[in-house]
């Protein structure tokens, strides 16, 4: 086993006992902090990957900007008295589901053979990737900024009191 | 090197905890969560096969890119969502917000 290996089964580690942590636990904010540890996990396998830019906007916009957002929600919208009862009564049928899926999506995975796979994983410089992004991509980039700020109204929009509340 | 289905396996494995979280809890928030999870997935998944299995054009790459861009967008407009709903109903939980339910 190569070092490389080493760092991934860590990394890959520490994402699904983050990821277990959010779906398991049973205090909300316990849930969101696993969150920040698994999503940081995942910023280093886009490193593993070598996409460094990827990673460095993984840790600015989910490490960050999101996780802030969804502790806002729930300080915003938190209940007197805790619910006792964080899963609902489809509980056992998630499972299942969830179950079957991760079955039979391994079982696919491993049993596929990739055509053209690479043996040398080619790092992607941010200079070709902005070359990439702002030449061929421009378009769509240009609509993204746009669905931003169209969530952006909308959410103020949503979330503004009205007069009498 | 590490294997290409390495990727793939973990991230069919972040994938299915985000959905069991999506199926299984009560509270909007923490279904937002789990949401979060599968993205991460998802992005993983693009990114692998982009730099394993066409490293010229890496579109997977660009993908991913606007997976966390939608992301970003879409956590927004949640939270304003969740907002509205502990204003009307007092609860963030989903099963109460059931007034369009036949």
């Amino acid at each position: 086993m190569t070092y490389e290996e080493v760092i991934f089964y860590v990394v890959a580690a520490v994402t699904v006992i983050g990821g277990l942590g959010v779906v398991l636990s049973r205090n909300i904010v316990h849930s969101a902090l696993f969150l920040i540890l698994s999503l940081l996990a995942v910023a280093g396998v886009f490193v593993l990957l070598a996409a460094e830019f990827l990673a460095i906007v993984q840790v600015l916009i989910y490490g960050g900007a999101v996780t802030i957002l969804i502790l806002f929600a729930m300080m915003l919208t938190r209940v007197r008295d805790l619910p006792t009862q964080v899963d609902g009564p489809q509980k056992p049928v998630a499972f299942l589901v969830a179950g079957a899926f991760l079955g039979t999506s391994i079982l696919a995975v491993t049993s596929t053979t990739w055509p053209g796979q690479t043996d040398k994983i080619h790092v992607i410089s941010f200079q070709e990737l902005g070359n990439v992004l702002f030449r061929n991509w421009a378009i769509p980039f240009e609509v993204a900024s746009l669905v931003l700020m169209v969530a952006l109204i909308g959410a103020i929009i949503l979330a503004r009191a009205e007069e009498g509340e | 090197m590490i294997p290409l289905n390495n990727f793939l396996v973990l991230s069919t494995i972040l994938f299915s905890l985000g959905m069991y979280g999506v199926l299984a809890r009560r509270s909007a928030v923490m279904i937002l969560m789990s949401v979060e999870l599968m993205l991460q997935a998802v992005s993983i998944n693009f990114i692998a096969f982009a730099v394993y299995l066409s490293p010229e054009q890496f579109t997977g790459l660009i993908f991913a890119i606007f997976v966390i861009t939608v992301a970003a967008a879409e956590v927004g407009l949640a939270l304003a969502i969740i907002l509205r709903l502990y204003r009307n109903k007092a609860t963030a939980n989903v099963d109460e917000a059931d007034t369009m339910k036949w």
